[in-house]
């Protein structure tokens, strides 16, 4: 909300600078975003003139040359002047030479056509008061010479933006905003605007008669009605006060509304009562489709839930959103029916939200105003209506809602000494409590434990409790005053992080201490990503949560799977000159929960990693430069091993794929029985999809699922007492036996003596002598040892027999040489 | 004196002057032999010292001894002499250029810089003692809005700001639905923080549509406004600085009253508004303050929507914050676009973590 500092004098002066007060201000709850100098500067340079003579310039039929006594008591200043009206014997306002115009200008003694003006005679829209540029302004004759034209005119004034939080519509009126000041500055207050209201009593208005079929829609609706209207432009006064809000003059009754809601905080409406067909209005719900032509311009289709203000010829209001076109005050216009009202603050919001229509009345009502307010608004408004246009207030005021008992004592809110000392930490003196609370219209009856409180109808919705209460007390205290103490600690637990957490990070830290970068992914995506993964249909990564109002196509739904992410990472890096990519992420994927979750998705933390090009640490500048090994599948497999391994989870890779990998070099990651992610290449029309043409390798698990695998505490196990005895074995296979079967029909057959089998050398058959093509020849460690002896020779032969015959029989694998 | 013994003074001096004078190991190994080798003169001296008349056995004997001894000791250290020298002139040619690169080199990797910050965040904490919990992204509108006593007309609520799913949930827009599970989970007292993911419907330079959030919540009988701001005290100087002072400002926020914003003491110009050189600081605007987070008692609806008699708010109380991670990242590491944080360009991922 703009607030020129001018207009909020009229109401309170503290006696403190600008920056003093703006960090009063933002040191008690209202933010200060701008501090804007609205209108001229150099306003010394600003005064009142007398126009002593106009005559025509010699050179130029337009201009005219003035002696104008600015009242400096020196020689009468010669002005040179194009606008038509000027002549002598007007009363003008002048800007000398040092004068700062509103668009920055800055004015000199310049020659007009060979003529020195020593200054200009102003016209309206040259001080930003309205668009009047036909002529000079006239000014109040009995005005003196000589003074300060800002005295006269609302030419320059501070204005401050204040970011008004949610709860606290009253401060949304300069008048509101007046009462806080006075509040938080001690500064005194003066009597409201609408203290006299000077419209003639009565319950009904003769000729017009109101309805409101939605009262829950609609808590207050109260109209006025205004005879003898004359419509015209505004006093300057008040095109100045509106220019420094930012709301531009249209004519008297309108800017009446707006200077009306910018001062109470309370939106009016103007009609023409006689474009109000049949003299009544009702209020009511809009039927679905019903159409509307706006103030603005604009049809608007209604929908229903909306309420609209009609006629007798039908809709003539969107409520509390815009007016309409048809019963518009115009130049023509004589009666004029003012209305104040009071909407349902979420029925506003969801209506502005819905037609894409926010305004001033909008924005003010969907916060929810108090009805009080409206009768607030029109006692200003009468009083204006009566001054400016000369109007005759009709008798009476309609007023649908009105409180039957406002005398009525609301309940009062207890604030008990101990509690607001409880929740702040400090005490705050029962007398600074009741000073805090009046200044900002809250009325206090002592009690022994506390203050019983009584709530100002502008603050009912914001203030209902007793801790809404400490807040008010405390802001206006200064919580910056507070001690900084820390909260007790009472659990005898120590706070660290969870099994799931830690085992996040070190799988983290382990691939950070091979070379990797992680990146951020989006957990946005789009649709079409499925097939550029060739996703089949069906595909059970498909299935998504997908988005109502995404900010785009490309980010409409969320991920399912993590690896376009780390694609799109490789794929920035590529295309601006990088040449090897090893990054992860760490972060969820997303799923449709089943219908009996108790989260509304299915969230998996994955972790994965991407490898392209030169795998990291692999290269050598001594051995003739050697160069690094490539990323690839087993290069994969091995990062992943780092980050299992170091876990301590039992793990394997079995045969499987996915529909994005290299059909031929990929593998499920099982666990415990469990899948728990796959590794592999990715497929080459996949990569291809990102603008890759090289071997990418990836892996991805669930760390979630790891977590549960990982143990907690190692325990321990004696590998030191009684040594390993180590013996190694070749066996020839068919070529297309995964290594793995190699390796558990050997573990089965080792039984507790084989402490670990591995493979550490492969060659195909075509090697062999004699060649044996299809097959291939695994060299296996096999390494055995016992917990209570040190192992013999004769221990072990059995026990090697007995594997190589397993997998003779099962494999059908022939012991080498 | 007798002729025996001048003989063996005679043989020490000259074994004296060859061992000292021999120019490596192999010179001494000959002196070696000569003086002390089987068929030595000293040595065959001392196996012939029975011969002798038994007056002259004795001197003789002590004689022929301590001159095999002492040439032994002489031999001995020169010969470690020797090899010393040996061993650095062979050490000096056996020479590697260590200001060339190691190798192989070793990589280096890096955490994300939201995920460095994150844990920073964390440690912090754990540090005053509380938990790390984590929640659902995929959130119902109840516990992202309704259980923290958001008004139904709440601008947040709109589709204009919040992601809404096809089945009716929200993406959240904060981490602090996670006061309300977590207070579900637990009884009192209870002091957690709740890092994570989080979605509005913004994007510029100051907003993505996805950010980090970390949430607090400290929970017990007599948990005051006092004990938050020393928390946050405590907070700003591990991440900022040990000179840094915070400021609370009153503000609202649907969950909390009181509710503050929190600022902190602009590390850039010491909190003054202006730098070494005399002009403004751009960093706080001048203003000598830097806005971190949002912060307050929490609201006494929320403790109800926990639908727990342990959270009764006239018996407990406590408070709660929310901090963006990015914002902190770039606050402490001079970032100057939020969305540098999301391209993942690895020029950028080398330099934290």
């Amino acid at each position: 909300m703009r607030l020129p500092l001018a207009w909020l004098q009229d109401y309170v002066r503290p006696e403190l600078d600008t920056a003093a007060l703006v960090d009063r201000l933002d040191m008690t709850g209202t933010a200060v975003e701008h501090v804007l100098a609205y209108g001229v500067s150099g306003v010394e340079h600003f005064v009142v003139g007398k126009v002593l003579s106009a005559e025509q310039h010699p050179d130029a039929d337009r201009l005219r040359v003035c002696l104008v006594d600015v009242g400096d008591g020196g020689e009468p200043k010669q002005i040179v002047c194009g606008a038509p009206n000027v002549a002598a014997g007007q009363t003008v306002a002048v800007a000398r030479p040092g004068a700062v115009m509103p668009d920055g200008t800055k004015l000199k003694a310049a020659k007009l056509r060979g003529v020195v003006s020593d200054g200009m005679i102003l016209a309206e829209d040259e001080l930003g008061l309205g668009s009047d540029h036909a002529g000079i302004m006239e000014l109040d004759d009995s005005l003196e010479a000589g003074t300060p034209l800002a005295d006269v005119l609302p030419i320059a004034t501070e204005v401050l933006e204040l970011e008004i939080t949610p709860n606290r519509p009253d401060c949304l009126g300069v008048y509101g905003v007046a009462r806080e000041v006075h509040a938080i500055t001690g500064a005194a207050l003066a009597k409201p605007p609408w203290a006299k209201d000077p419209h003639p009593a009565g319950a009904t208005i003769d000729g017009v008669s109101v309805a409101v079929d939605c009262p829950e829609l609609c808590p207050r609706f109260t109209i006025r009605a205004f005879d003898d209207v004359r419509v015209g432009p505004s006093p300057l006064w008040l095109k100045g006060r509106l220019a420094a809000a930012g709301v531009r003059s249209i004519s008297n009754v309108v800017d009446i509304t707006n200077y009306v809601m910018l001062l109470t905080g309370q939106p009016m409406h103007a009609f023409d009562a006689d474009r109000v067909s049949g003299g009544r209005l009702t209020v009511r719900l809009a039927a679905d489709g019903e159409t509307i032509d706006t103030l603005d311009g604009q049809t608007r289709s209604l929908t229903a839930g909306m309420v609209v203000i009609e006629d007798a010829d039908g809709p003539t209001s969107i409520a509390g959103v815009m007016g309409g076109a048809r019963s518009e005050v115009d130049g023509d216009t004589t009666r004029v029916l003012i209305e104040a009202a009071t909407w349902d603050g979420p029925n506003i919001n969801r209506t502005s939200s819905a037609l894409g229509l926010r305004s001033e009345a909008s924005g003010r009502f969907e916060k929810g105003l108090s009805p009080q307010q409206t009768l607030e608004a029109q006692a200003v408004a009468s009083a204006l209506m009566i001054e400016l246009c000369g109007a005759r207030p009709v008798d009476g005021t309609v007023d649908i809602g009105a409180d039957p008992d406002p005398a009525r004592p609301q309940a009062p809110i207890l604030l008990r000494d101990e509690r607001i000392e409880a929740l702040l930490g400090v005490a705050i003196p029962r007398r600074r409590q009741i000073e805090i609370l009046t200044s900002l219209g809250f009325f206090t009856t002592p009690g022994d434990d506390g203050l019983a409180v009584g709530v100002p109808h502008w603050r009912r919705r914001d203030i209902t409790r007793e801790a809404d209460l400490i807040e008010e007390v405390a802001r206006v205290h200064g919580v910056e005053t507070l001690p900084s103490t820390l909260p007790p600690r009472r659990r005898l637990r120590a706070a660290r992080l969870t099994h799931a957490q830690s085992v996040r990070r070190r799988a983290e830290d382990t691939l950070v201490g091979r070379g990797l970068l992680e990146v951020a992914g989006w957990s946005f995506t789009e649709p079409s990503v499925f097939d550029r993964l060739q996703l089949p249909p069906g595909d059970h990564h498909r299935e998504h949560v997908a988005l109502v109002n995404p900010m785009s196509e490309t980010q409409s739904i969320l991920r399912t799977v993590q690896l376009p992410s780390l694609l799109d990472a490789a794929r920035h890096n590529l295309a601006r000159g990088a040449t090897d990519i090893g990054v992860f992420e760490s972060a969820a994927v997303y799923r449709p929960a089943g219908a009996d979750a108790a989260a509304p998705a299915t969230e998996v933390h994955v972790l994965g990693a991407l490898l392209i090009g030169a795998l990291p640490g692999t290269a050598s500048w001594r051995d003739g430069a050697r160069a690094a090994r490539g990323a690839d599948a087993p290069a994969a497999k091995g990062m992943l091993a780092a980050v299992l391994d170091a876990l301590r989870v039992d793990w394997s890779v079995e045969t499987g794929t996915e529909a994005f990998l290299h059909p031929g070099r990929a593998g499920h990651v099982h666990a415990a029985g469990r899948r728990i992610g796959w590794v592999g290449e990715v497929h080459p029309l996949v990569a291809r999809a990102w603008e890759i043409d090289r071997t990418a390798a990836a892996f991805a698990v669930d760390l979630g699922l790891l977590a549960s695998l990982a143990p907690e505490v190692a325990a321990y196990r004696d590998l030191t007492s009684f040594p390993v005895l180590r013996e190694d074995v070749a066996i020839v296979v068919g070529a297309d036996l995964p290594a793995g079967r190699v390796l558990d029909v050997a573990r089965e057959a080792g039984g507790k003596l084989l402490t670990g089998v591995e493979v550490f050398d492969v060659f195909a058959g075509e090697e062999l002598n004699p060649p044996r093509p299809g097959t291939v020849s695994l060299a296996l460690h096999l390494e055995f040892r016992a917990e209570d002896r040190t192992l013999a020779d004769t221990d072990v032969a059995p026990v090697r027999e007995k594997i190589v015959a397993h997998l003779r029989d099962e494999l059908g694998g022939e012991l080498r040489g | 004196m007798s002729e025996v013994l001048e003989r063996v003074a005679a043989l020490r001096a000259e074994a004296e002057v060859a061992a000292t004078s021999a120019a490596d190991v192999a010179a001494l190994e000959e002196v070696r032999v000569r003086f002390l080798g089987r068929k030595a003169e000293l040595p065959n001296l001392l196996r012939g010292v029975a011969d002798l008349p038994a007056e002259e056995r004795g001197t003789v004997g002590r004689a022929a001894n301590e001159a095999r001894q002492a040439l032994e000791r002489l031999i001995d250290d020169r010969g470690a002499e020797l090899e010393a020298l040996e061993l650095s002139s062979s050490l000096a040619g056996d020479r590697i250029d260590l200001t060339l690169p190691g190798d192989p080199a070793q990589p280096v990797g890096r955490l994300h810089l939201l995920t460095a910050t994150r844990r920073l965040i964390e440690d912090i904490f754990l540090g005053m003692g509380f938990d790390v919990l984590e929640g659902p992204e995929v959130e119902t509108v109840h516990y992202n809005f309704d259980a923290l006593n958001h008004d139904p007309a709440h601008p947040a609520r709109a589709l204009s700001d919040t992601f809404y799913t096809t089945d009716g949930a929200v993406l959240r827009t904060h981490t602090s639905p996670m006061q309300i599970r977590a207070m579900q989970a637990q009884e009192p007292p209870i002091a957690v923080i709740v890092p994570g993911r989080t979605y509005r419907r913004d994007n510029d330079a100051t907003h993505t549509p996805q950010f980090h959030q970390v949430e607090g919540l400290a929970v017990d009988v007599d948990i005051t406004l006092a004990d938050l701001r020393g928390t946050l005290l405590t907070f700003a100087r591990a991440v900022f600085g040990e000179q840094r002072e915070i400021r609370m400002r009153p503000h609202f926020f649907p969950f909390t009253e009181p509710s503050v914003e929190v600022d902190v003491s602009c590390f850039a110009c010491e909190g003054s508004g202006t730098l070494p050189n005399g002009s403004r600081c751009n960093l706080c605007k001048g203003s000598g303050w830097i806005e971190v987070l949002g912060a307050g008692m929490v609201d006494p609806n929320v403790f109800r929507a926990v639908g727990s008699d342990a959270y009764d708010p006239e018996r407990v109380q406590g408070f709660a914050f929310g901090m963006g991670v990015e914002r902190i990242a770039m606050l402490r590491h001079g970032v100057p676009d939020l969305r540098l944080l999301y391209d993942n360009d690895l020029r950028f991922l080398e330099q934290f973590g």
